[in-house]
């Protein structure tokens, strides 16, 4: 398993988490090598998640290419977030830890960590910004009903930054009991690893799918990146497939990859948003998951070595492409995978595999106001 | 400077946030009997501090404390006293300014060694610092912490951030007792200390303790006259025999 991506990955975390992610990654390597974790997690993704999730043409929205829609929309909670939940919640049952603790921006991976605590009995613990609590409040409503304890941090920029410092920091004073249910393919190592793995599904899916509707690859698949983990399971299926491009869509006020740096962030060196001192500047954007200064590190990785691109999209853009998608498909996505069916029509390709990553509901309230 | 392990002496190590008024406060700790001091560079995101720390931070970020700003507080510092001065900061600000050059940079102004809280001994091995072990670290990577440390061992006390708590760690004891079986290096405690009894517990362990939180909480709030006392009176329960204090 990789602990590194070329120069980025890495464990930049206090010593007392170190022994943590080794017993983390022992066991992850376990359970990848036990028929029985698999076949609970694909039972899982069947009968509770709601798997295979459809692959839908979107003919309306994009009449010059032949557009095709991943619907993680469709998946339990809302969001793909749910894939990884699963896994990590089976994963966390195997380490005997009987207490999770995960940060949420948007609250989607909230909702999914709330969920998942709730269908195997274990207590949940949340960090969420107090920004974001007010901009979300149907989700942390859900989250209660689901029975965790939403957490605010009130300090820094009040959003997915500080509570994911906060919930690290949650994790370094109660290790022993405690499981960090991280949201995204960021963090120390073996994390990015692991939220891969449990997000590939997307991209076997669609790869599989998209070959059965066209009898052949797509020219692009895209899918929006914050921290990157629907566009790492998305790339994941179609990383080995030389003529596949991948390109990955980020907010062009969070534009890690495009415009950041290298720098070190909640326990990983990847290209970050920070000065030039180190310092951690914050991101800004319409879509509360993408609202992130970081990104997984294996995305810096694969910007490098040329084999994935990574552009932006602003929030005007995401807002239009929001509306069009709506009018065009009957299908109300997130704003997140907005960012991503914004670049369709710049792209240099016929057939296209975009990741609708979520549903939209999370985002009425943003996208009426305006 | 005298060597940690050279005599009975139970080290005194204080935190200080760098600052416009660091040279003042770490004269004054000094002279209240500090053996040495750590100068924290703040950094935006630190995972390893609780909320005084990481509030000194903010405040020293606000007002212009980043890292060029926080060598010339060094270099200002070591003007003022012969203690070892050893910066304490995160992995971020050395991969912003270049770890080689940071260490350069650093020893120029003043300091003996380095502290990256979030720095595992794997990593960056030709950087000297000051490595941490914790109550989780198995006996294998103590003894590698050991190995590679510079000068003494910083034991982590407890299972959590830095700053204040009501109790003595009941984690320190099997730590200290790890640690000397595989190392003869000077361990100093952190983490949780922060009244005489706390310290003198400690420090009845170990070879002598770190006080941050606090010492950056009275420096900040009460000064530097406030702050020479407050390590007098750490020192004074620190010169208590060793016995005499264990059984508080």
């Amino acid at each position: 398993m990789a602990s590194t991506y070329g120069t980025y990955g890495g464990r930049y975390v206090p010593e007392t988490l170190i022994p943590a992610l080794d017993e983390l990654g022992a066991a992850w390597q376990a359970a990848l090598g036990d028929g029985g974790f698999r076949a609970e997690l694909d039972e899982l993704a069947r009968s509770y998640a709601g798997r295979p999730t459809p692959l839908t043409p979107a003919e309306r929205f994009s009449p010059s290419k032949r557009l095709y829609l991943k619907r993680e929309d469709l998946l339990h909670t809302g969001a793909h977030k749910l894939n990884n939940a699963l896994g990590q919640a089976v994963l966390a049952r195997r380490l005997g830890k009987r207490r999770i603790v995960a940060e949420t921006g948007a609250g989607q991976h909230g909702v999914a960590t709330a969920t998942v605590c709730a269908r195997f009995g274990l207590e949940c613990v949340v960090y969420m910004g107090s920004e974001d609590m007010r901009r979300q409040k149907p989700n942390v409503e859900r989250m209660g009903l689901l029975g965790a304890e939403v957490r605010p941090v009130e300090f820094g920029t009040r959003t997915l930054k500080e509570a994911t410092s906060e919930a690290i920091r949650d994790w370094i004073t109660n290790v022993e009991t405690t499981h960090y249910l991280i949201g995204s393919c960021v963090g120390p190592a073996p994390y990015p690893a692991i939220v891969r793995e449990l997000q590939a599904v997307i991209g076997r899916e669609a790869r599989s799918q998209i070959l059965e509707a066209e009898g052949r690859l797509p020219d692009a698949v895209v899918a929006c990146v914050g921290g990157g983990s629907n566009a790492i399971g998305m790339f994941a299926g179609f990383v080995d497939d030389a003529e596949v491009d991948l390109i990955g869509v980020e907010a062009a006020g969070a534009a890690s990859l495009g415009t950041g740096r290298t720098g070190v962030l909640h326990g990983s060196r990847s290209s970050v948003l920070a000065d030039e001192d180190g310092q951690i500047a914050d991101a800004h954007s319409i879509s509360a998951g993408l609202d992130y200064p970081g990104v997984g590190p294996e995305h810096a990785f694969l910007r490098d070595s040329g084999r994935a691109r990574y552009v932006g999209t602003t929030d005007d853009e995401a807002l239009a492409a929001f509306r069009r998608l709506t009018r065009t498909e009957g299908i109300i996505p997130a704003l997140e995978p907005s960012h991503a069916l914004a670049r369709v029509d710049d792209l240099d390709a016929e057939l296209i595999v975009v990741c609708l990553s979520g549903r939209g509901d999370k985002d009425l309230a943003e996208v009426l106001a305006r | 400077m005298t060597d940690p392990s050279s005599d009975d002496r139970k080290r005194l190590s204080i935190y200080l946030m760098a600052g416009p008024e660091t040279p003042e406060l770490a004269e004054a700790a000094v002279a209240g009997g500090a053996d040495l001091l750590e100068i924290g560079f703040p950094f935006s995101d630190p995972l390893a501090d609780g909320p005084v720390i990481r509030l000194a931070g903010e405040r020293a970020l606000a007002r212009g404390m980043r890292t060029a700003a926080c060598l010339a507080c060094l270099a200002e510092t070591r003007a003022r006293v012969d203690v070892p001065l050893i910066p304490m900061t995160y992995a971020s600000i050395l991969e912003g300014y270049g770890y080689e050059r940071f260490w350069g940079d650093a020893k120029s102004a003043g300091a003996t060694s380095l502290i990256v809280a979030d720095l595992p001994v794997e990593a960056e091995p030709e950087l000297p610092r000051v490595q941490l072990v914790a109550p989780t670290t198995p006996d294998e990577r103590i003894r590698l912490a050991a190995e590679r440390t510079d000068g003494w061992l910083y034991l982590v006390s407890l299972t959590g951030t830095t700053g204040a708590r009501e109790t003595e760690s009941s984690q320190l004891a099997g730590l200290v007792r790890r640690a000397r079986a595989v190392t003869d290096v000077p361990l100093l405690a952190g983490f949780g200390i922060s009244t005489p009894e706390q310290a003198a517990g400690a420090a009845a362990l170990a070879d002598g303790v770190v006080v941050g939180s606090r010492a950056v909480e009275i420096a900040d709030e009460e000064g530097a006259r406030a702050l020479r006392e407050y390590v007098a009176s750490l020192r004074s329960a620190l010169s208590t025999p060793a016995g005499a204090s264990a059984t508080s």
